[in-house]
């Protein structure tokens, strides 16, 4: 394999890797400022306790996050240089804005979200806890944006700069405000918000499964609950405005979400299939004009489909409709779960249906694999293209890396994420079987005059 | 007008650069003496004097990086790819330094502490090692081509006068957390490590020395600049007396001062190297028409512009908070339930 296909495989890998990680953060970072705000409200030291061990849980996915996208950040430059040269006037500013205004508050405050507890007064911490959780949704936005100008792009014109075409901005708030921009970060924070209210779903509903921190569990499955329905249900109505979207903007990309081949017909969907790009069939159930109604009202509505297209400028089929089909199953079971659970909370009888709380223990990974095939969609279903129409990939490679340089770091990120996978899930379970309660005790006792600051240490 | 503004960035670029080598630089100190403490106690204060801020240093990285993305394009794309394999370490180096903190203290066993212990070691010195090698490099010059792409290959980037700056980077660094470390502890680590502040001193002003030797002999367009404008001079002779300062201030234990003369060479030595570049930020040795520039790398006025509007908008308050955390967090460490 050539440095263009390596460095395909590196980002799709470190950026799978990393993508598990900041919608969790983001999540619960919601999640733990609705806690302390019941905490503050109450007084009652569930909820105090409930805040305290997902700021826990927390550190670790928002540290993994930190570590992983520090590497994101450095592969533009290190793999996609040419893209870098042609875009950096438009793509460099939202991606230094998410450090000034995102990663500094972020890390600046989970200082005191994870160190002051008895330092600062409860206020102090709450105020602290809202602006960590802001700080990762101003994150998503910027990221948001700079990613969402490379689907749609906007506000800028192709200038000759040292003799070579770059794109330069001409309306920063065009940029900004592309038409892909908003309808993707609502869908990004939706889905970052499910994240992290299946995580506390599931460890809630795991520790009422085994009689364990039970008023705890309760609390933190209820909570969850109202969140994840609203998530879901909404995160439907935003996946509708983002095919809209799609449809109106990257046509080929919607054809491929539902392998629609006829260059200008009426088009169906499947709610599964197979899709065989030589014969420009699906194979698996159909129904007509059902596309054509959600994009126009109108069945009979003509749709572009792949055919518009020259071959070269397709994305690959198969691949783009498997994962969008995947993403809305797990979207619509998302649905039906989170239903089934607020139904049967209003009946009063949720927490004898250990069937329905043992889906939720493993409906964690739903959301979490939702986002990745989600991106997985967005992205691919945009190739060949690196920014929409403008530059391919293949343009985009850095001229000056090796091969073998890459093969090296691929092999070198493939060795750490999955030692980092590995810990992340071993600490993580680690936390969880602690629990709330002695999660302040799991550090080893600490000598009183270490504590007083007398440095008479027993060395 | 448009070119005030590349001045502009070049300045902002220098100042994010420099906050970043300040406080990751006592960071990397910490993590390049948490070997020599044995005692596990003292090893957990040693990494929570850096507990709190270690994550937030590290952003001035993150941030200094999307700022010249952003400011100068054509430099990070050259420098990014033409440096591929440093920054791959660095990665490597950096995440494991990071997670080695997080994950350390979160199990008892001696293993697992020993294991987490060794690559905060590792890392740290790595880091410093890598980021002194990349400065050295930018110094020394590398080999450009026309289009401002990397030709030099990969030993070209372990020339000697690269590898003298990246260990006198580790000795900086070293000194610097000693410092820092003298600052947060008490009793007898803190007579201890007074001791290693001394030696670190010794060993950086030995590279310092080596390094600016080294410098006149081989980098005679760093020292051009400084010949055509005397006047530069002043922050040369500020550098060593800061340096000389030092040792000063740790003999009248006044720590915070000795702790600011560090800061203050370390802003020197990076206006120094700032000075002797301008206006090339990427110096093309073998064709200096090669080189990259604050004005033929940059980005459009009107970007720089908008990019100045968010920095005036944004550093204020970044500034206003990092502070409240480091000063919520003064004084000596103090172990609770939290520590790390």
């Amino acid at each position: 394999m050539n440095t263009l296909w390596l460095s395909r495989v590196q980002f799709g890998l470190t950026i799978s890797f990393h993508y598990l990680f900041p919608p969790l953060s983001i999540g619960l970072g919601v999640m733990m400022v609705t806690m302390e705000a019941m905490y503050l409200k109450t007084r009652n030291k569930v909820y105090e306790s409930m805040a305290r061990f997902w700021t826990k849980i927390f550190a670790l996915t928002f540290g993994l996050g930190v570590a992983t996208g520090i590497v994101m950040e450095f592969e533009f430059g290190t793999n996609w240089a040419n893209y870098s040269r042609f875009v950096g006037d438009v793509f460099g500013a939202p991606l230094a804005s998410e450090g000034i205004f995102a990663f500094f508050l972020e890390s600046g405050f989970l200082a005191i979200l994870l160190f002051g507890w008895d330092r600062v007064g409860p206020k102090t911490h709450f105020f602290s806890t809202i602006m960590v959780a802001f700080g990762s949704i101003f994150s998503a936005l910027w990221i948001n944006v700079a990613n969402s100008w490379m689907q749609t792009p906007a506000g800028f014109h192709l200038v000759l700069h040292n003799g070579v075409l770059r794109a330069q901005i001409t309306n920063f708030w065009q940029v900004v405000f592309n038409p892909s921009t908003m309808d993707r970060l609502v869908h990004v924070l939706l889905g970052a918000l499910l994240s992290g209210a299946f995580l506390v779903l599931s460890v809630g509903a795991y520790y009422v499964l085994k009689r364990r921190h039970e008023d705890f569990g309760r609390r933190c499955v209820k909570m969850a609950l109202i969140l994840a329905v609203v998530g879901a249900v909404a995160q439907l109505v935003s996946g509708d405005f983002n095919a809209k979207m799609v449809g109106k903007y990257q046509p080929a990309k919607l054809a491929a979400f539902e392998g629609h081949f006829p260059a200008d017909a009426p088009a169906g969907m499947s709610p599964f299939g197979w899709v065989d790009s030589k014969t420009q069939t699906v194979y698996g159930p159909r129904i007509p004009g059902m596309l054509s109604w959600l994009m126009y009202y109108n069945t009979k509505a003509p749709v572009i489909g792949l055919d518009h297209f020259p071959p070269a400028l397709r994305p690959p089929v198969n691949p783009v409709f498997q994962s969008y089909h995947a993403m809305v199953a797990i979207g619509m079971a998302l649905i039906l779960i989170s239903l089934l659970g607020i139904f049967y909370w209003w009946r009063g009888t949720l927490f004898q249906k250990r069937w329905l709380l043992w889906i939720f223990v493993v409906s964690v990974v739903g959301p979490e694999l939702a986002n990745e095939l989600g991106w997985f969609s967005a992205e691919v279903g945009r190739q060949p293209w690196i920014v929409y129409g403008i530059m391919k990939t293949s343009q985009a490679v850095s001229p000056d890396v090796a091969a073998g340089e890459v093969l090296a770091s691929i092999i070198m990120f493939g060795i750490m994420y999955v030692l980092l996978g590995s810990l992340f899930i071993f600490l993580m379970n680690r936390k969880i079987q602690q629990g709330p309660e002695e999660a302040a005790a799991v550090q080893p006792p600490i000598p009183p005059h270490v504590v007083e600051g007398h440095g008479r240490l027993n060395a | 007008m448009h070119h005030e503004l590349n001045v502009v960035w070049f300045v902002l670029l220098g100042i994010l650069f420099a906050g970043y080598a300040i406080l990751d630089g006592f960071d990397f100190g910490v993590g390049m003496l948490h070997l020599l403490v044995k005692d596990d106690a003292e090893r957990r204060l040693l990494l929570n004097s850096i507990g709190p801020v270690w994550d937030g240093n590290e952003v001035w990285l993150v941030t200094g990086g999307g700022a010249m993305f952003a400011a100068f394009p054509n430099v990070y794309a050259s420098l990014f790819s033409g440096f591929y394999p440093v920054f791959m370490l660095l990665l490597l180096a950096l995440i494991f330094r990071g997670v080695s903190i997080e994950f350390r203290s979160r199990e008892p066993m001696r293993w697992w502490r020993n294991l987490w212990d060794t690559n905060f070691f590792i890392g740290s010195i790595l880091a410093a090692l890598l980021l002194g090698a990349f400065a050295g490099n930018m110094a020394y010059g590398v080999a450009l081509n026309s289009h401002g792409n990397y030709i030099g290959g990969f030993w070209a980037l372990l020339n000697p006068y690269a590898l003298l700056v990246g260990i006198t980077t580790v000795a900086l660094f070293m000194m610097h957390g000693s410092i820092y470390l003298v600052m947060k502890t008490e009793g007898d680590l803190h007579d201890r490590l007074r001791g290693w502040v001394n030696n670190s001193i010794i060993f950086f002003i030995i590279c310092y020395a080596t390094t600016t030797m080294a410098t006149l002999l081989y980098d005679r367009h760093l020292t051009s600049e400084i010949r055509k404008h005397p006047v530069f001079f002043i922050v040369a002779i500020l550098n060593m007396l800061a340096i000389a300062n030092i040792p000063r201030e740790i003999f009248h234990k006044r720590d915070f001062r000795a702790f600011l003369s560090s800061c203050f060479s370390i802003v020197a030595l990076l206006s120094l190297l700032a000075i002797g570049l301008f206006p090339n930020i990427v110096y093309a040795r073998n064709n200096p028409a090669n080189s990259l520039t604050i004005y033929n790398a940059s980005s459009s006025p009107y970007t720089l512009k908008i990019m100045c509007i968010i920095a005036l908008i944004g550093m204020p308050i970044v500034l206003a908070y990092t502070t409240y955390v480091y000063w919520l967090f003064r004084g000596k460490v103090r172990m609770d339930g939290h520590s790390y």
